[in-house]
This record gives C-alpha cells, sequence and structure tokens, in this order.
C-alpha cells in the first residue's frame, strides 16, 4: 500500500506514515479511515454470510440435520445484526469517508480525529457482539429486533445491550462527521445544489443516523433496566407494555431502513450518468425525492406492527403514509430510466450492478407496496414474504450499489484497473443466484411458511432447497468479488487513468489516480462542465 | 415432438401453473404452491384478492419501467454509434409519473380501507373463544356459544407425538412419514385442535401468557399477536367443515417452529354433541374428588392423536 506515500515523496510530511501502527491505527485520514470501514465491512460480510449459509443448509430440507432450533435462532439474530450494523452500514460510512471529501473538493472530514475513533469503536463492539456465542447461554437468539419479553430471556442481553450502544455512538460520530464536512468544507462554488446526489443522499441519511441512533440507545436500555434493575418498563405484570418497546424500536427501525438505501440511491444516481454519458434526468426531483422519503420514514413506523392489534385509525394512518412512499421512490426509479434513455451506454462492471439495482430494488418495493395493504399484510406479515421483500431491497438494493459503488471508484482508490472480466463473471453470477435464492421464497410466504423456523412441513420443501442452492452459490459468488479486489490492490499491472471512465464528472475525476494520501490542500477551482448533475436552473 | 405432443405437453404446463397459482381444489399448503390461499371464511376473501390486484398492478408497472429500460439498454448504447443527448428536466413528463401512481395508490387504499374496516368489526359475534400462546403451546378456553356461558371447557394444544419425535435433531425418522390420512401433517398438527361450529361469528379473544406469539390460520385471512398483558380480538366466519392447520407467527424461542395450530370446524350439530360432551366431562371432573383433580392434566394428553 505504498503507492499512496510515492506520490508525495518530494514532501514527507504530507506522505502516509510508514508506520504501520501509526498509519491504520492512529490514522486522522479520511481516505485511510475510509479504507479501514470497507475493509471492516467485507470482513463483516463474510461473517455474517456465513450465519446465513448456516440458515440455508439448516432449511435445505425438512428435518432437523445440522443445528438445534436455539442454535437457528441465534444464526438468524445475529446474521441480521451483524449485516446491518456492520456490513451495510460502515460499507456506507466507507464510501462516505472516502468520497465526500473529494466529492465536495474538501482536504479531509471535518473532525479527523472523532473520525479515527467513530471506526476503532466497532471492531470492539463486534467481538463483543460475536464473543456472545461462545458464551454458556449463547447469543441473543429473539431475533434482531430484540422484542420483550421474549429477548429479556437471552442470558447474555448485556452484551448485546452493549455492543448496540457502541455501534450507535459510532454512527451518530460518523453522521455528525458527514454533516460538518458537508455544510463547512465545500469548496468556493460547490453550492448545495451542485453537490452530487450521492453527497445529498449522505447528508439526509446523517440527519436521520442522529435522530434515530439515541432512540433505539434508549430502547435497548430500557431493555436492559428491566432485566437488571427491576423496572417494568415493558412488563405488564408491573404495569408495563410490550408493545411500547415496539413503537419506540420501530421509530428507529423504519428510518434505519432508508439509512441503509438513501446512500444507495446517491450511488446509483453517480454511476448511471457516468455510463450513459449523459447528465441525471431531474436533479432537483432526485434531491427532493430523497428528502421526502427521509421525512416520510419517520411517519410509518407501525407498519412494522399491523397484527399488535393498533386501533382501526392508526392501521389506516400508517397504511396510507406508507402508501405515499411509492410516489417518491417512483419517481427516482423513472428519473434513473430516463436518465438511460437517450444516452450513450456501456456496460462496465459498476454500469451491470447499477441496472440490476434499479430492476430488482423496485421488484422490493413492488412487494413492499403489497405489504402495506393492511389486509393483505395480515397474511404476508412474519412469512418469508416479508423475507424475500427486505433481502430483494437490502441484497439486491443496498449491497448491489455498494458492491456497484466499490468497482466504480476501486480504479480510484489503487490506481489500478481491475479485471473486467472477473468482474462481469462475479456480477453475472450473483444476479443470477439471488434471484434463485430469493424469489422462490415470495411463493414460500405466500403458500404460510413463516419466518424464522428451523424446520418446516413437506410442501415448502421443494422451494426451499432451490433457495439454499441459490444461496451457497451466491455466498460462493462473493469469493469471486473477493478476488477480484485482492488482484485488483496487489497484482493488477493495468493504470488507471485519473478520469478512469469516460463520461465520468465530478471533482473526485480532477484529482490523481491513486488518490494522493492528500488532496484539495488548495480548494479547487469549479468549473460547470466538471460536476455530474444535469441543468439545475432549466 | 409432435404438434400434438406440444399441445398436450402445454396444457399439462397450463394445468399445473393453474393449480399452482390458483389453488383452491387440493389441500393447502401443496408443493410448489405460488399464491396465497383463498381461504375458507367470509373474510378470508379480501387478503386474497388485494393481494391479487396489487400484484397485478406491480406487474402492469413492472412491464413498462423495466419494457422502456431493456429498449433503452438496446436502443442508446455507445456500441451502436449513439451519441448522447444532453436533455436532463422535463417538467410535464414529471408531473404525469408523479400523478398517475397517486391516483393508482389511492384506488388500492380506498378497497383496502374497506376491507380492513370490516375485519375491524367484531361485533355480533355468536361464540367466544379465548386463546392463550405459551412457549411452545396454545390453550383454548371456550367462553361463550349463542349467547350462554360456557363453564371449564378448556385445554392446552400442542405439536402432536410423531411430529415431535421426528423433528428432533438426527431422529433419523422420515418428516415424509408423518402423515395423517393422505395429508403429510408434518409440524402442523396437534394433540388435541380446537373444534368450532361453521356458519358462526366467532370472536377469538387473543393473549400471550409469557412471550409474544402470533397466532395464525392462513385460510382465515390473518394473524393477530398473543401479546401478554394485552388483550386482542378478531373475528371469523367459517363457510366449509374441515381441518384447518397453521403455526405460530412470531418468533418466541427456540420451539417456535413447533406449535402448529390445527381447528377442526364442524357442522353446528355436530358441534353442540362436541361441546356437550365437553361440558359433561368437565362437570364431571368438577364433582370428582380432589385426588381426580390432580390427574387433570391427563385428559388433555390422552386426547386423540394425530
Amino acid at each position: 500500500m505504498s503507492h499512496a506515500a510515492t506520490h508525495d515523496q518530494h514532501d514527507d510530511h504530507h506522505g502516509a506514515p510508514k508506520n504501520f501502527f501509526q498509519r491504520w491505527c492512529m490514522s486522522t485520514n479520511h481516505k485511510d479511515i475510509g479504507t479501514l470501514y470497507l475493509i471492516f465491512a467485507l470482513t463483516m460480510f463474510f461473517i455474517g454470510g456465513s450465519f446465513a449459509m448456516v440458515i440455508r443448509a439448516e432449511l435445505f430440507k425438512p428435518g432437523l440435520q445440522l443445528v438445534q432450533p436455539y442454535f437457528f435462532n441465534e444464526m438468524t439474530t445475529l446474521h441480521a445484526l451483524v449485516m446491518i450494523f456492520g456490513a451495510i452500514m460502515p460499507a456506507f460510512v466507507g464510501l462516505g469517508n472516502w468520497m465526500i471529501p473529494l466529492m465536495v473538493g474538501a482536504p479531509d472530514m471535518a473532525l479527523p480525529r472523532m473520525n479515527n475513533l467513530s471506526f476503532w469503536i466497532l471492531p470492539f463492539a463486534f467481538t463483543l457482539l460475536l464473543s456472545t456465542l461462545f458464551m454458556p447461554g449463547g447469543s441473543a437468539a429473539g431475533g434482531w429486533t430484540m422484542l420483550p419479553p421474549l429477548s429479556l430471556q437471552s442470558s447474555s442481553l448485556a452484551y448485546t445491550v452493549f455492543a448496540i450502544h457502541l455501534m450507535g455512538i459510532s454512527s451518530i460520530m460518523g453522521a455528525i462527521n458527514i454533516i460538518a464536512t458537508i455544510l463547512n468544507m465545500r469548496a468556493p462554488g460547490m453550492d448545495l445544489l451542485k453537490m452530487p446526489v450521492f453527497v445529498w443522499s449522505w447528508l439526509i441519511t446523517a440527519f436521520l443516523l442522529i435522530a434515530v441512533m439515541p432512540v433505539l440507545a434508549g430502547a435497548v436500555t430500557m431493555l436492559l433496566t428491566d432485566k437488571y434493575f427491576g423496572t417494568n418498563f415493558f412488563n405488564p405484570g408491573g404495569g408495563g407494555d410490550p408493545v411500547l418497546y415496539q413503537h419506540i424500536f420501530w421509530f428507529f427501525g423504519h428510518p434505519e431502513v432508508y439509512i441503509m438505501i438513501l446512500p444507495a440511491f446517491g450511488i446509483i444516481s453517480e454511476v448511471i450518468p457516468t455510463f450513459s454519458r449523459k447528465p441525471i434526468f431531474g436533479y432537483k426531483a432526485m434531491v427532493f425525492a430523497i428528502a421526502s422519503i427521509a421525512f416520510l420514514s419517520f411517519i410509518v413506523w407501525a407498519h412494522h406492527m399491523f397484527t399488535v392489534g393498533l386501533p382501526l385509525g392508526a392501521d389506516i394512518f400508517f397504511m396510507y403514509a406508507t402508501m405515499l412512499i411509492a410516489v417518491p421512490t417512483g419517481v427516482k426509479v423513472f428519473n434513473w430510466v430516463s436518465t438511460m434513455w437517450g444516452g450513450s451506454m456501456t456496460f462496465e462492471t459498476p454500469m451491470l450492478f447499477a441496472i440490476s439495482f434499479v430492476i430488482l430494488f423496485t421488484i422490493g418495493g413492488f412487494s413492499g407496496l403489497m405489504l402495506a395493504m393492511v389486509p393483505a399484510d395480515f397474511q404476508y406479515h412474519d412469512t418469508y414474504f416479508v423475507v424475500a421483500h427486505f433481502h430483494y431491497v437490502l441484497v439486491t438494493g443496498a449491497l448491489f450499489a455498494i458492491i456497484s459503488a466499490t468497482y466504480y471508484w476501486l480504479p480510484k482508490w489503487t490506481g489500478r484497473m481491475y479485471s473486467e472480466f472477473w468482474g462481469k463473471v462475479h456480477f453475472w453470477n450473483s444476479v443470477i443466484w439471488v434471484n434463485v435464492l430469493f424469489f422462490p421464497q415470495h411463493f414460500l410466504g405466500l403458500a404460510g411458511m413463516p419466518r424464522r423456523v428451523p424446520d418446516y412441513n413437506v410442501a415448502f420443501a421443494n422451494f426451499n432447497m432451490i433457495s439454499s442452492i441459490g444461496g451457497f452459490l451466491f455466498g460462493a459468488s462473493q469469493l469471486i468479488f473477493l478476488g477480484v479486489l485482492i488482484h485488483c490492490v496487489f497484482f493488477s499491472k493495468k493504470r488507471a487513468a485519473d478520469r478512469v471512465w469516460e463520461g465520468a464528472k465530478g471533482l473526485e475525476w480532477t484529482v490523481p489516480s491513486p488518490a494522493p494520501h492528500h488532496t484539495f490542500d488548495v480548494p479547487p477551482v469549479i468549473h460547470e462542465g466538471d460536476l455530474a448533475h444535469g441543468h439545475v436552473n432549466d | 415432438m409432435t404438434s400434438g405432443g406440444i399441445r398436450r405437453s402445454f396444457a399439462a404446463w397450463a394445468a399445473l401453473a393453474l393449480a399452482s397459482f390458483g389453488g383452491a381444489a387440493h389441500a393447502e399448503p401443496g408443493p410448489w404452491q405460488l399464491n396465497m390461499t383463498r381461504g375458507v371464511t367470509t373474510w378470508s376473501q379480501v387478503p386474497y384478492d388485494l393481494n391479487n390486484i396489487t400484484l397485478g398492478v406491480c406487474a402492469g408497472i413492472g412491464i413498462l419501467v423495466f419494457g422502456a429500460m431493456f429498449i433503452a439498454m438496446f436502443r442508446f448504447r455507445k456500441s451502436r454509434g449513439v451519441v448522447a443527448e444532453t436533455w436532463s428536466h422535463n417538467t410535464t413528463l414529471e408531473i404525469v409519473w408523479t400523478t398517475i401512481p397517486v391516483i393508482i395508490l389511492i384506488t388500492l387504499a380506498y378497497l383496502a380501507t374497506g376491507g380492513l374496516t370490516s375485519w375491524a368489526n367484531t361485533t355480533g359475534s355468536q361464540m367466544t373463544v379465548k386463546i392463550t400462546g405459551y412457549q411452545w403451546k396454545w390453550r383454548y378456553d371456550y367462553i361463550s356459544y349463542l349467547g350462554k356461558p360456557i363453564n371449564n371447557v378448556g385445554f392446552m394444544s400442542k405439536l402432536d407425538a410423531l411430529s415431535n419425535a421426528t423433528r428432533q435433531l438426527d431422529s433419523g425418522m422420515d418428516p415424509y412419514a408423518v402423515k395423517v390420512g393422505n395429508e403429510n401433517t408434518y409440524l402442523r398438527n396437534v394433540d388435541k385442535p380446537l373444534v368450532v361450529p361453521v356458519d358462526t361469528k366467532i370472536r377469538f379473544v387473543i393473549t400471550g401468557g409469557d412471550v409474544i406469539h402470533s397466532w395464525w390460520v392462513p385460510q382465515f385471512g390473518w394473524k393477530v399477536d398473543a401479546i401478554p398483558g394485552i388483550v386482542n380480538a378478531a373475528w371469523t366466519d367459517i363457510k366449509t367443515p374441515g381441518t384447518y392447520r397453521g403455526q405460530c407467527g412470531l418468533l418466541c424461542g427456540q420451539d417456535h417452529g413447533f406449535m402448529p395450530i390445527v381447528v377442526v370446524a364442524k357442522s353446528k350439530a355436530d358441534f353442540a354433541k362436541w361441546l356437550a360432551t365437553q361440558e359433561a366431562q368437565a362437570a364431571a371432573l368438577a364433582a370428582a374428588p380432589v385426588t381426580q383433580t390432580a390427574e387433570l392434566p391427563a385428559p388433555p394428553a390422552a386426547g386423540k392423536q394425530g
């Protein structure tokens, strides 16, 4: 990784520290911290993925063959917690760390030491969380939502709660840093409405994070005091209410869903214009749609709770509010298609992942609309239909966007091109097997298979076996991704140009590849033609 | 293959697809079942219809949007020598594709609201049954029938012995061999089912004894959470006598997957006979000396096995 240093060899003071510990553990550099975040996220992706492999292996055929039901529940719980808080969120923070200063012409993040702290909390948080697997009594096994009273039966609740507190602190600090950077560190002339959509999406996401992570911290703290300090927030025996927890949790949980998808919208809004060689269609509408989705995310939480026995009026309100989200989301999809229309497209790996994102995320959006209809939700709720729905929006949505972003900016990070052939092999394997994995789960849910069960009636056997085969092959396909990354970082001979992609616009392409350790020490001069957005004032 | 052969195989596939999708003729859930059950109650048609309508709307929008994408991907390729346009805005188009979805959503919301309102109306019921979820079994208490209170008819209902033996890790037993008649009942049978009459508006009051569970029989069209400290209400009105199976719908601990629900719907006459027997048994138990009450857990366990 010494190539970053060689760029500045005339001035050692500005190069990366040579000492490994100093460079990586004491880093205040947004690029190095971004790299750390991305490596951490990739590691967690494989750990969480291995839990998913256990789940799919046990569900391969009816009957219990491999694990006890309690261990199965530990796997479903930790798979979710690791993927959400360990893989998807840190990956977006890593991308934000790397790219936001480069995209707005800032020399670094606004609060570099806090940036270091917010990353280095995470390995400790996840060591703590994963260590519960080896404790007597096992890890949390009540689902990632940790609904009481069930979650209070876990003997390692205190460890889980403390790990979640740490993740929350990390996310809040990361979000503060991003907001401070975007609002204060933009180069002169980089007006808010000239920022790339990715930067906009992260600005809005950061506000969501600051708003809801404390709510999650409050909810899990109440679990902690209920279990260990004799409070009765959620204990009906002491005048508490288990449903109260669900209201608090989902007030966090629904904006959390958008925390995991809004930066993905931003990424897709960078990649599609680049490979269409055409400005993003409806820049202002795109920004406004993200903001409306963020606002609506605060008033739809109870759609996760249609079966808890809400009053009729509440059911109706939350149903309407939820359906309303389809409008700004639809606008985004239509705008991406319009960006492609009339373009001059090429289909490199980032573009392939971005196109499959638009199609498959939209399928996840369709099932989301179906789930919003309360009477139908009475059937879908907590079945494999829901599992299929949120994996379409999180795997083929958030994850595909992260992979697309990785291929898109990897040459800028490393100064070398990845193997386009193996990138495409990775893409085609991913997109085929992910559908074999998740599409049949719609049918399982509609036929009546509940989620989070380790075993099932033989009527569900066929689609479960297909789904498991898809799961194993999708998991194996990600090893190709790992291979492509390792090849690109350490072995690729092909140098990347500064403007890696022919149609790429934006400040990040005006700096050398690989991006030197320090960029924009002097603020860049903004030329309208360099910016990726469309004609705002039309 | 001859054209007749093609036609025959096409007809066979179409029949299979219809059977998997329409799915009312055979036991549910069936292998390869693709769609939601139509159910057996007056209300269960509502989620079924909404599911189909919304799916149809989504499929229509999907064909338009994905169709436009694929045309774009074919027509506007750089390899075909296309030069990119520079426009990035079209107000008319943007208003159109904001307004049309709103109109579609209002239509769907109207349909859903009607269905929801009819579901929420639990008044006018002729029978009340209390359901309590426990880790990991259900308890059914008969409260009243046709305006008369029912005393001491209530029992626990848990996974049948054969499924329970088969589902143990490394049991060496075959899930495909767990059958009642021709129907495979692996993990979907209980020692003592809930028995109810047909053509009766039955109100269920649902609560939880320890953690939260969810009572769900897909053929009734709904699930409702069984929450400690809260009593939820729901109703059903079964049209056809038969045995209807469901499962706990909400993660409730290690044996969440092993607490099925079985409802046997009998004709009103048969149900009256069944209820009279149960009441007589309860009265006999209440009149018996203390030594007998000590054996109270025995009678439910001696109930019929699946």
